[in-house]
């Protein structure tokens, strides 16, 4: 499952999982008419348009063994909230439940389901990790994505002061709020810039693009990359 | 909207938080420090995530008989010589607070920390009826020497720096004060002394009131607030009709657990508990005791979106951990209940109306619910009440079409794919260096402080048959 942020403006993270999956001798294919998980819809208190989008995306993915999602924010929505949403109807519903089982984010599909924790990619330097909200709170991951970015030869992994507080993306709390917003990604910048790593790496297309777009901003050498990224050896630190 | 705080929309105020200097370094600061502490203090306490458990479960189950449990309480507090009296609203908590103190003659009341006090806007309505409300927690006493309202659940002054108090105090106590903590609390000491003196009535909240046994508990860090329910020779008692809990034994599974979220503490200095006024043959304790019982909204949400609000312990937890309440602090919130519980409080005790923006100043990173020693799904229930607010039509017009027109552009693969095309057809002129700067209309809200990425030359769709 590409969602809406990594097909439009991040193809090369899907790129990246592509061949990093398929590297890892996993078959994949891509139903092409998914769009959005609907989570802006949902978190905005649009409950009723999120649940047509969710019941088209519980359909458009059946018949997949597993469902795998670059962002811990998306993987969250189809998990945590589509059950929920289609409980009006029960074929719907049971089907959600399927669909919310088979899915995961990429990390945790990688550690847990290939259960594969080094990587052989020729990305090499020094990464910090910024942990999700959705990943981190809401689907309770912080290590596999850890444990992948130390299974790279070539990659140092140095902590992150306040990993774990949020970017101050928030969806549509970024342009609702956008001061605000800003200033907590300042916040969030600073800690990154304090650690020397010239990347940044992260596991959600909303965090990367709030995160990514302060770091070219203000003219920071460090850059902002998906793990799928780094996992699949494109680009260096 | 009486309160000319609100007459500035709330992007403003909090824009205006942004800018204050004083706040950010007093507010980076506490928040900060609280955060260190509670973690440190849950680290080194294994069973207090049981703790947790079991104390929401204890609020869940008194909440299903909230009644029976209130009617209890309130026979076991008359048995032991109190009088109880039920608020329905903010103004008959007023007037009954107002009408004890006209019958009986009192001119000054000292009071404890309480927030519920702050929620029917007690202090205006003593002053206009001509008694003196005097604070006597520290942090209530600044704000009140400064003509402001708490800024935190349970630091009201958190938003002022030492200097700052030091200022305050020597203008208006007339000194010169060094911008030390000690010698400040000394001050404020001697001042206050004078006053619990003089004082015919003490008000105080409360954290807790057991039903069983019809105690009146609260949790304090200063000598003051016991003071409060002793001196005087009345003692006020305001509380949320929430607050109530059935036994002496769920108190004690709530007191291990509040102190530590609130400032990491094991237990607070003071947990004082009142049974009752002063009895025969006793030396001390006030000669009556009133406890009101507030609703001001809060049965109205037992059944409803906002139910699990009603299980907060008031103990800020969720305010210093809040990305947003760390930014803009208490004030710009514009309620008296800030930071995320307090937008959900807000709701309950206002109205959804009153919380149209307020209800998006979260980025649902759910760190509250994280800390929230009763865990309650603070992100959740600010997504339900968002759909309040579209279902009720309070979210603005030109908000609900859009988000109507992106779910039908996310129900089609041939629109998705058409927007896509169009975006990257009208991005041209603002690409720069492969970014996107400068972007008009809504864009511009993203684009000032941050690059946005372009739409790509070729989305991931585009890309797939190549890859397939």
């Amino acid at each position: 499952m590409i969602t809406c942020l990594g097909d439009v403006f991040f193809p090369e993270v899907g790129v990246a999982m592509v061949r990093l999956l398929r590297g890892l001798g996993v078959e994949l294919d891509f139903p092409e008419a998914q769009t959005c998980c609907g989570m802006p819809l949902f978190n905005s208190g649009y409950h009723h348009d999120a649940a047509e989008v969710a019941a088209r995306t519980v359909k458009l993915f059946e018949r997949a063994e597993h469902v795998v999602v670059p962002s811990g924010s998306c993987a969250w929505m189809v998990k945590a909230e589509y059950p929920g949403l289609l409980k009006h109807d029960p074929a719907l519903r049971a089907a959600a439940e399927s669909l919310a089982r088979r899915t995961r984010e990429l990390s945790q599909f990688i550690v847990e389901v290939l259960g594969i924790t080094r990587i052989e990619s020729s990305f090499a330097g020094k990464v910090t990790y910024h942990d999700s909200c959705h990943l981190l709170r809401g689907l309770g991951e912080s290590s596999s994505p850890r444990v992948l970015l130390r299974g790279v030869p070539g990659v140092e992994l140095v902590e992150l002061p306040g990993a774990d507080q949020c970017c101050g993306f928030g969806g549509s709390f970024s342009v609702r709020l956008p001061e605000v917003s800003s200033a907590i990604l300042d916040k969030k910048l600073a800690n990154v810039e304090s650690t020397g790593a010239r990347c940044l790496v992260a596991c959600d297309a909303g965090c990367l693009m709030q995160m990514g777009g302060g770091l070219t901003r203000r003219g920071s050498r460090v850059k902002a990359v998906h793990l799928a990224q780094v996992l699949a050896g494109e680009g260096d630190a | 909207m009486s309160d000319p705080a609100l007459r500035t929309p709330f992007p403003e105020r909090a824009g205006a938080a942004l800018k204050d200097a004083f706040l950010q370094e007093a507010l980076t600061i506490a928040t900060t420090k609280f955060i260190d502490l509670r973690r440190e203090s849950f680290a080194g306490f294994p069973q207090g995530e049981a703790l947790r458990d079991r104390a929401r479960a204890i609020k869940e189950a008194t909440l299903q008989r909230l009644d029976a449990h209130l009617e209890r309480l309130a026979d076991n507090v008359e048995r032991l010589g109190g009088v109880v009296h039920w608020a329905t609203t903010a103004d008959e908590a007023r007037e009954i607070v107002l009408r004890l103190a006209r019958e009986r003659g009192v001119r000054m009341a000292v009071k404890s920390k309480s927030m519920a006090t702050e929620e029917i806007d007690l202090n205006e309505a003593l002053e206009h009826a001509g008694v003196t409300p005097v604070e006597t927690d520290l942090g209530e006493y600044i704000i009140q020497l400064a003509h402001e309202k708490p800024s935190h659940i349970i630091a009201p002054a958190i938003h002022k720096t030492r200097g700052q108090v030091a200022e305050l105090f020597s203008r208006e106590l007339r000194g010169e004060f060094p911008a030390d903590p000690e010698v400040l609390t000394a001050v404020a000491r001697r001042a206050l002394r004078e006053k619990f003196l003089q004082a015919d009535m003490g008000i105080t909240g409360a954290n807790f009131a057991v039903a069983e046994t019809g105690t009146v508990v609260l949790v304090t860090n200063e000598g003051n607030g016991r003071m409060v329910t002793s001196l005087p020779r009345i003692h006020v008692a305001l509380m949320g009709i929430e607050k109530v809990i059935p036994s002496m034994s769920d108190l004690v599974v709530f007191l291990a657990i509040l102190a530590r979220s609130a400032t990491g503490q094991k237990l607070s200095s003071y947990t004082t508990l009142v049974r009752g006024p002063r009895r025969a043959g006793e030396l001390e304790g006030p000669e009556e005791l009133h406890l009101i019982l507030l609703d001001n909204g809060r049965s109205r949400q037992i059944a409803s979106t906002l139910r699990e609000a009603l299980y907060c312990l008031r103990c800020g937890a969720c305010l210093n951990v809040c990305p947003v309440y760390r930014q803009i602090g208490g004030h710009a919130y514009g309620h008296t209940y800030p930071g995320p519980i307090g937008i959900l409080l807000t709701a309950m005790l206002k109205g959804n109306e009153s919380v149209r923006e307020l209800a998006h100043a979260s980025t649902l990173c759910g760190a509250c619910k994280d800390v929230c020693p009763v865990r309650i799904d603070i992100p959740r229930m600010l997504i339900e009440l968002r759909e309040h607010l579209d279902r009720e039509k309070i979210a603005p017009w030109s908000e609900r079409v859009a988000f109507r027109a992106f779910r039908r552009l996310l129900m089609s693969e041939t629109a998705f794919r058409a927007s896509t095309r169009a975006g990257r057809l009208l991005q041209t002129p603002f690409v720069r260096g492969g970014r996107l700067r400068g972007l008009p209309l809504l864009f511009a809200r993203w684009t000032r402080t941050r690059d946005l990425p372009p739409v790509a030359s070729r989305t991931f769709r585009e890309r797939w048959k190549d890859l397939r």
